[in-house]
């Protein structure tokens, strides 16, 4: 084949254009689903819990999430008239299989579920110095493994505790709030595993949405409320020890 | 007219500075993903890629589709708002195709127990027992059918 200096100039920007289009990749678009019309959030109704674990379990075969490293984690608290300010906090496991049986003591006990809180105003988006975590259009704080760097900065920067480096990948991973369930009308594996209905996800933008009612009659709190990280997980009747 | 004898010199470096700005374009056009910057400063594809990660959990709904017969007996019982996989256990592979994948009938002794065993932590309403002293060692299930656990149910299955 023959082929002049003027052809090979004239074809090399249209290759390169091409192969730019092959590293993009088409990302696969869920049908019937527009980002702008939701603004997800989660309901964790405290007095449901009963620390069973099948949210940690879910989560974890859900998203392959490597043993030592939890998405969602549960903690047992212990609160007793002498240690309001520091109460004993367990989380064997991060509760997947259950808790150690409580025998019947002074002061009183209660299950807290933790999860990534999908911040509006996220800190460990802030501090990404590549751009690799971001805030969806509709409201999941995602991270974007193929862009992150695995420096830790936003591992450091959340105040929850929420995200670890993947042992094998080495990059930031966290919460997706299911992204790929909730984005084709599924909800998110730990609400669809939890036998007591204790995780609810909910959709702020959705009018019809239980979750209206339920926070104006309601004695909700988000967690941390003074680090204005505008927090979308709602917990209902929190205890004031929970830290 | 000493002053602009040397601007030569002048115009080489700007036009280094020109040149250099150019290949940085040229650069940034190549190396910055298509889609960042789409929705804010991220790549806008990313969320794409992560609403294909694959589904194991495929939902009461997808169980519902075709055990109807136990939804109708589920639905009567206590265990009314306990999704399918809650106990069952991830099976969206079963619900592609019920023939790849048979799902394996949980230990009732576990599963029971993980929910029902007494603790003070538990909220109190809850129904807890001690299974030792409750069963006397027999399978949970030898009373009470997991999908209508009542008594009374007549050992609806």
């Amino acid at each position: 084949m023959n082929i002049s200096r003027r052809q090979i100039l004239i074809l090399l920007p249209a290759a390169a254009v091409a192969w730019k289009s092959v590293l993009a990749g088409t990302p696969e678009a869920s049908p019937n689903y527009k980002m702008t019309d939701h603004w997800w959030s989660m309901l964790i109704d405290i007095p449901k819990c009963i620390g069973c674990g099948n949210c940690v379990r879910a989560c974890q075969i859900e998203n392959d999430v490597p043993d030592g490293n939890f998405r969602t984690w549960v903690e047992r608290y212990h609160v007793t008239d002498e240690n309001m300010v520091s109460p004993e906090v367990i989380s064997p496991d991060g509760g997947k299989e259950g808790f150690p049986v409580a025998a019947e003591d002074a002061g009183k006990y209660f299950f807290v579920p933790k999860m990534c809180n999908q911040c509006a105003d996220s800190p460990c988006t802030q501090v990404c110095p590549v751009g690799a975590t971001f805030i969806s259009p509709d409201g999941v704080v995602l991270v974007d493994q193929k862009y992150c760097l695995g420096c830790a900065y936003c591992v450091q920067a959340c105040p929850y505790g929420c995200r670890y480096i993947h042992p094998e990948k080495k990059v930031a991973d966290k919460c997706t709030l299911c992204y790929h369930r909730i984005t084709k009308g599924l909800t998110t594996a730990c609400c669809e595993a939890c036998p007591t209905g204790a995780r609810q996800l909910a959709d702020l933008k959705n009018p019809n949405d239980p979750i209206h009612e339920f926070l104006k009659t309601h004695s909700v709190q988000v967690l941390k409320p003074q680090m204005a990280t505008g927090a979308k997980v709602y917990y209902n009747d929190l205890d004031g020890s929970v830290r | 007219m000493i002053v602009f004898k040397e601007a030569r010199h002048l115009f080489h470096f700007a036009g280094l500075f020109v040149l250099a700005f150019l290949v940085f374009l040229v650069a940034r056009h190549y190396v910055v993903p298509k889609s960042f910057g789409e929705y804010g400063h991220y790549r806008g594809a990313a969320i794409g890629e992560m609403a294909a990660h694959p589904i194991k959990f495929a939902g009461h709904q997808a169980c519902e589709s075709c055990h109807s017969d136990v939804l109708d007996v589920k639905s009567k019982g206590k265990h009314a708002h306990v999704n399918c996989e809650a106990c069952h256990g991830a099976l969206a592979k079963h619900a592609d195709d019920p023939s790849a994948m048979t799902p394996v009938l949980p230990d009732s002794a576990v599963l029971c127990a993980r929910c029902h065993t007494a603790s003070a932590a538990k909220p109190k309403g809850f129904p807890q027992v001690v299974p030792a002293d409750h069963s006397n060692g027999l399978p949970c299930d030898t009373c009470h059918k997991p999908h209508s656990p009542a008594m009374d149910a007549g050992g609806a299955n």
